[in-house]
C-alpha cells in the first residue's frame, strides 16, 4: 500500500497556501478595470414600493449606473430547484423571486437598487442618495400567525402564506391514529428548532466578466457548486447557454449550506458586467451576509410517540411548521420534506409513522439547508422525545433505545417513511459512546459536582443521517428538478502523473488530499503524483457540487469508475507491451504483472505508451490515457452514531458548561481519519453553537435583533471542550464503490439533542422537575425554567 | 494621502483615504490579501496582524494610523527559506485549519501568545482566541496545534 493511500491521516496539501496567505478567494480576485456594486437594501420588512428616486445619486462622483427593477424586466426570477406536491397532490405555491424587489419589499435586506461605481466608497456614498418612495405593510413573521384566515400576504398573487402542506405517507395517517388510541403511553413534546445563521467565515463574494470578442460571461463566486450555478443563472435568469458562461470557485472559506444557492448578487453581477462592458465586484460584509445569505433551521414541532405496554414504540406522528421565508431559495422545500420526514424513523423499528409539514412564507430573509438541512429538525424532535419519555416511564434513556433499535440483523432494513438502510449497527455506537464517555463513572461524577454546588447532567443522542445525495430517478419522481450524480475525468499525463477533475467542490473538506489517496491506492503510485482539479465549469465535464456529506460518496465514486476505466485500458497496453493476454494482468504498487510469471512493466512505461504509441495496439485502441465517469448512487447513504454530552449547570445563574463530548460515529470506511474527526469537531460544535448560544432573531415588524456579531452568538474557544471522537464502529454502505457514508454533517445533528437531554437530566435529576427548554439555552432560559 | 510603513520588513507605500481601514490598504493598496476581512464589527480576528510586535485587528485601525508603524501580516511568517514556521507547522500537522479563512488570523494570534506566554494552557489558549472565530474546526485541533508549537505534549491527532 502507498504510504499515503486509504486510511492514512495524510497531511493536507492545501494547507501550505493558506498557512502562508497565498491562498486564492473570491475577493482576492481583482480584474483590469473592475467596477464594484454596492446594494441598496430594505431595512423594513414589508412595504410597497411606490418608486424609487435615483436622481440625486446619478451625478454624484464615480457612479456608472444605478440599477433598479425596472432595468431586469426581461430577466428571470431566481429558480427553485425543487417542487414539493402537497397532500392532495397540488404542486406547492411558487411565487416570483426577483433579482431587485419588484413593487414589494418582502424581507429585510432584500435588493432595493444597485450603484455601480468606480469604487466601492463611491458606490456605498451614492447609494445614501437614492429616496425610495416606501408605503409600509404589516409585517407577518410568526408563522403560524402567517396561516391565519385573513393574515397579511407576503405575497399578492398566491391564495395563502402557505407554500404546501405535506402528508408524510398520507396514506399510513389512519393506521398511525388507530396505533395512538391503542397505545399504552404516548408521549409528547412541543419544541423550536431555532432558526440559524450559518456564518461560514468568508462572506460571499461574486465578480462578473464579460469578453465582448468571445460573448462569453464569467462569474467568480463563493460557491459550494459552480456547475449548479451555472445551469441555474444561465438557463433560467440570465438565458446564457452554458456553452458561454463559465462559473469559477476558487477557494472558498466554509459553506456549511449557505453557499449551495444562487443568488440574485451572482445574477446581478453577470449581468451588470455585460451591460456595462466592464467587470463588476460585489463583497458582501457580514452585516449583508446576515440579512442576504440564506438562513437555516426555523421549524415549530410537535412530535408523538406511541408505546406498548412493553415500552415497544409503535407509532410516532408530528407536526411541523417550517419558515420559508419571504421566496423559496434553490432547495427550501426539499428540507423540511425529504431531508427531514424520510429521516423520521431514527435508529428505531417504530412500524407507523406520519409526518405532517406545513410550508410557510413570511416576511423573512429565505431559509433553506444549512449543515444537516432537516436531518437536524428530525434527530432534535425524536431524540429529545425519547428522553422525555424515558423519564415518564422511569425507564433508562439508553436502554429504552437500545430496545427500539433496528437490530443488526434487520438490514437492509425499509423504515416506514419510503427509504431501505443498507447497513448499520446502532448497538455498536451506543455501547462505543456510553464506554468512552465513561457512563459507568457518571453518578460519581454528579456527587462532586453537587459539592461544589453545580448541577451535573449527562444526555445521550442517536442519529441516522441520509447523505450521499442522491438518486436521480428516486429524487426526480420527489420533485427535485436537478440530478444529483456526479462526475470526474481522470486524465493520466505520458510521465505517469495523473490529474483528476471532479465536481465535488471543497471548501474545507480537504479533498485536494483526500481525493488523491484513493487514486494513489488504487493505482500503488504516491498520492503526491495526482492532483485535483476543481471549481472550474471550464475544466470539468458537469458537477452537482458538495453539500450533503456527498463528495466522497458521490464524487469519489464518480472518480473511483473513471480511474478503474483507466486502470483497465492501462492494463490492455501492458497486456500488449508484455505480450500476455489482458485477463493476466495484474497492477499493484504501480506494476503490472502477468499473472505466473515474473514479467513486469511500471506504471510509467505503459502511460509513456500510451502518448507516444510506437509500439501500441493502434487497430484495438486509441491513443492516450483519460476517462470520465458519471456516477449515480443507487441509494442514499446511511451514516449513524451515537453522541453523548455531560454538563454542568450553575443553579444560581443557570449558566450551562459543556464539561465533555463524545462522539461515536459509524461513517463506514475511512479515508483520512484526521480529516474525518476534523469534521465532526466542527459539526459538533455548530450544534453546541445551535443549542447554546446561536439565535436568529426577528422582531415583530421583522426586523433581525441578531444581526451582527455583537448579537448573535458564535461559539468562541472557550465555550467548547475537547472532543472525543471515535470511528471504529463501521459498517461500510454497501452500494457505492468506496464503502464510504459521509461524515460533514453528523456532529450538526447530534449534538444538539444530546446537550439538551443533559441539560434536563441535570435539572430533573436534582429536584427541578423541567419537561424541556427551548435553544438556545442561555442562562436567562435556563434559570426561568429552574424558577418558574 | 500617501501612507508609508515597514510590511514585512520591506518599506511600502500605498494611497489611502483618511476612513481606509489598515485590512483594505493591506489588501487592496498593498496586495497582501492574506490578511481577511471576516466582519465589520471587529469581532471575527480574520484580520489580526501585528504592529509593532502587538496583536492588533486590521479593521480596527486606519491605514493612516499605521504610518510609520513595522507591520507582520501572514505573509511574513514562514521561514526565510520559505518552508512554515514552527506555529504554521503545527497548523499543518494536527489539521488546525479547514477552509482557511480564519487561519492567517489564528496564526498571528497565536504567535503573540506564545512571544507573551511560551508554555500555555489549554484555557489560556482558549481564553487568548477570544477575538478568533473559526466556523470549521470547532477550535480542538486549533488548540492542540498551539500547544504542540509550544514544545508540550499533545495526542497524537487521530488514530491510525
Ligand atoms: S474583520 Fe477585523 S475583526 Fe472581523
Ligand atoms: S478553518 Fe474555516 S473558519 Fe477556521
Amino acid at each position: 500500500m502507498p504510504k499515503d493511500g486509504i486510511g492514512a491521516s495524510t497531511k493536507r496539501r492545501e494547507d501550505v497556501r493558506f498557512l502562508t496567505g497565498t491562498g486564492r478567494y473570491t475577493d482576492d480576485i481583482n480584474l483590469g478595470k473592475q467596477l464594484y456594486v454596492h446594494f441598496l437594501r430594505a431595512d423594513v420588512a414589508h412595504a410597497r414600493i411606490n418608486g424609487i428616486d435615483t436622481s440625486a445619486a446619478e451625478g454624484m462622483p464615480g457612479v456608472v449606473r444605478i440599477f433598479t427593477a425596472k432595468d431586469f424586466e426581461g430577466v428571470g426570477g431566481l429558480p427553485c430547484g425543487w417542487q414539493v406536491t402537497d397532500k392532495h397532490g397540488q404542486p406547492m405555491q411558487e411565487p416570483k423571486h426577483p433579482i431587485i424587489a419588484e413593487g414589494k419589499i418582502r424581507h429585510v435586506g432584500e435588493i432595493v437598487a444597485a450603484v455601480v461605481a468606480e469604487t466601492l466608497d463611491q458606490a456605498r456614498d451614492a447609494a445614501e442618495a437614492i429616496m425610495p418612495d416606501l408605503e409600509e405593510l404589516p409585517a407577518v413573521v410568526d408563522m403560524k400567525e402567517a396561516v391565519r384566515e385573513g393574515a397579511t400576504k407576503v405575497h399578492d398573487d398566491l391564495t395563502s402564506n402557505l407554500c404546501y402542506d405535506w402528508g408524510f405517507v398520507e396514506e399510513n395517517k389512519a393506521a398511525v391514529d388507530e396505533a395512538f388510541e391503542k397505545a399504552a403511553h404516548v408521549t409528547t413534546l412541543e419544541l423550536v428548532n431555532n432558526r440559524l445563521v450559518a456564518n461560514p467565515m468568508e462572506p460571499r463574494v461574486a465578480v462578473g466578466d464579460y469578453a465582448a470578442h468571445s460573448d462569453e460571461s464569467t462569474l467568480y463566486t463563493t460557491s459550494q457548486n459552480p456547475h449548479v450555478i451555472r445551469l441555474l443563472m444561465g438557463a433560467f435568469v440570465l438565458g446564457i447557454p452554458e456553452h458561454k458562461l463559465r462559473v469559477v470557485a476558487p477557494d472558498v472559506g466554509g459553506g456549511f449550506g449557505t453557499k449551495i444557492f444562487h443568488y440574485a448578487e451572482e445574477a446581478f453581477c453577470t449581468f451588470a458586467a455585460k451591460q456595462l462592458r466592464r467587470p463588476v465586484k460585489w463583497t458582501s460584509t457580514r452585516s449583508e451576509a446576515f440579512i442576504s445569505d440564506a438562513h437555516g433551521r426555523d421549524h415549530v414541532s410537535k412530535i408523538q410517540i406511541a408505546l406498548d405496554a412493553d415500552n415497544n414504540f409503535t407509532a410516532l406522528r408530528t407536526d411541523t411548521y417550517a419558515n420559508m421565508g419571504a421566496y423559496l431559495s434553490t432547495f427550501a422545500p426539499s428540507v423540511p420534506t425529504w431531508l427531514h420526514g424520510v429521516l423520521m424513523a431514527g435508529n428505531y423499528r417504530t412500524p407507523l409513522i406520519y409526518v405532517n409539514v406545513k410550508a410557510v412564507f413570511t416576511n423573512t430573509v429565505p431559509v433553506d439547508a444549512y449543515r444537516g438541512a432537516g436531518r437536524p429538525e428530525a434527530t432534535y424532535q425524536l431524540e429529545r422525545c425519547i428522553d422525555k419519555c424515558a423519564r415518564e416511564l422511569g425507564v433508562d434513556p439508553a436502554e429504552l433505545r437500545r430496545q427500539n433499535f433496528i437490530t443488526p440483523d434487520q438490514f437492509p432494513y425499509a423504515t416506514p417513511v419510503a427509504v431501505e438502510y443498507d447497513t448499520g449497527n446502532y448497538h455498536a455506537t451506543l455501547d462505543k459512546a456510553l464506554e468512552l464517555a465513561d457512563v459507568a463513572g457518571f453518578e460519581a461524577r454528579a456527587e462532586e459536582s453537587k459539592r461544589t454546588g453545580k448541577l451535573r447532567g449527562l444526555g445521550i443522542a442517536n442519529y441516522i443521517e441520509a447523505c450521499g445525495i442522491a438518486p436521480s430517478n428516486l429524487v426526480g419522481q420527489l420533485g427535485a428538478r436537478a440530478g444529483l450524480y456526479e462526475s470526474a475525468t481522470v486524465r493520466v499525463n505520458a510521465t505517469g502523473g495523473v490529474v483528476v477533475m471532479t465536481g465535488s467542490h471543497s471548501h474545507g473538506q480537504g479533498h485536494e488530499t483526500t481525493f488523491p489517496q484513493v487514486i494513489a491506492d488504487m493505482i500503488g503510485i504516491d498520492a503526491s503524483q495526482v492532483e485535483i482539479v476543481h471549481g472550474d465549469t471550464a475544466n470539468t465535464p458537469m458537477g452537482m457540487g458538495t453539500y450533503g456529506s456527498r463528495s466522497l460518496a458521490v464524487g469519489g465514486s464518480a472518480m473511483f469508475r473513471a480511474a478503474e476505466k483507466v486502470i483497465n485500458k492501462a492494463k490492455k497496453i501492458a497486456a500488449h507491451l508484455m505480450e500476455a493476454s489482458e485477463g493476466d494482468i495484474e497492477l499493484k504498487d504501480g506494476q503490472f504483472t502477468v499473472a505466473g510469471t515474473d514479467k513486469s512493466v511500471a506504471w510509467g512505461d505503459v502511460t509513456l505508451a500510451a502518448y507516444v504509441p510506437h509500439n501500441y495496439p493502434l487497430d484495438q485502441i486509441e491513443p492516450g490515457l483519460e476517462e470520465t465517469a458519471f456516477y449515480d448512487p443507487a441509494n442514499f447513504t446511511y451514516p449513524s452514531g451515537t453522541y453523548i454530552c455531560e454538563v454542568e449547570v450553575d443553579e444560581g445563574t443557570g449558566q450551562v458548561e459543556v464539561l465533555s463530548f463524545t462522539a461515536a460515529d459509524d461513517f463506514g470506511n475511512v479515508v483520512n481519519p484526521m480529516i474525518v474527526e476534523g469534521q465532526v469537531h466542527g459539526g459538533v460544535a455548530q450544534g453546541i453553537g445551535q443549542a447554546l448560544l446561536e439565535n436568529c432573531a426577528y422582531d415583530a415588524d421583522g426586523q433581525l435583533l441578531s444581526a451582527t456579531y455583537m448579537d448573535y452568538a458564535m461559539p468562541r474557544a472557550a465555550d467548547l471542550p475537547m472532543i472525543t471522537v471515535d470511528h471504529s464502529c463501521q459498517t461500510p454502505c454497501t452500494h457505492n464503490p468506496l464503502g464510504v457514508k459521509g461524515c460533514g454533517e453528523a456532529g450538526a445533528i447530534g449534538a444538539p439533542p444530546a446537550l439538551v437531554n443533559a441539560v434536563l437530566d441535570a435539572l430533573n435529576r436534582n429536584g427541578h422537575a423541567v419537561d424541556h427548554i427551548d435553544m438556545p439555552l442561555s442562562p436567562a432560559r435556563v434559570w426561568s425554567a429552574m424558577n418558574a | 494621502m500617501k501612507v508609508t510603513m515597514t510590511v514585512n520588513g520591506k518599506s511600502m507605500s500605498g494611497e489611502a483615504e483618511g476612513r481606509t481601514l489598515l485590512s483594505s490598504f493591506l489588501r487592496e493598496e498593498l496586495g497582501l490579501t492574506g490578511t481577511h476581512v471576516g466582519c465589520d464589527t471587529s469581532q471575527c480576528g480574520a484580520c489580526t496582524v501585528h504592529v509593532d510586535g502587538r496583536q492588533v485587528k486590521a479593521c480596527t485601525m486606519f491605514a493612516a494610523e499605521a504610518e510609520g508603524t513595522d507591520v507582520t501580516t501572514i505573509e511574513g511568517m514562514a521561514n526565510a527559506d520559505g518552508s512554515l514556521n514552527t506555529i504554521q507547522q503545527a497548523f499543518q500537522d494536527y489539521h488546525g485549519l479547514q477552509c482557511g479563512f480564519c487561519t492567517p488570523g489564528m496564526v498571528m494570534a497565536a504567535s503573540s501568545l506564545l512571544e507573551q506566554n511560551p508554555k500555555p494552557s489549554e484555557t489560556e489558549i482558549r481564553e487568548h482566541l477570544h477575538g478568533n472565530i473559526c466556523r470549521c474546526t470547532g477550535y480542538h485541533n486549533i488548540v492542540k496545534a498551539i500547544m504542540a508549537a509550544s514544545g508540550q505534549d499533545v495526542p497524537a491527532v487521530a488514530a491510525e
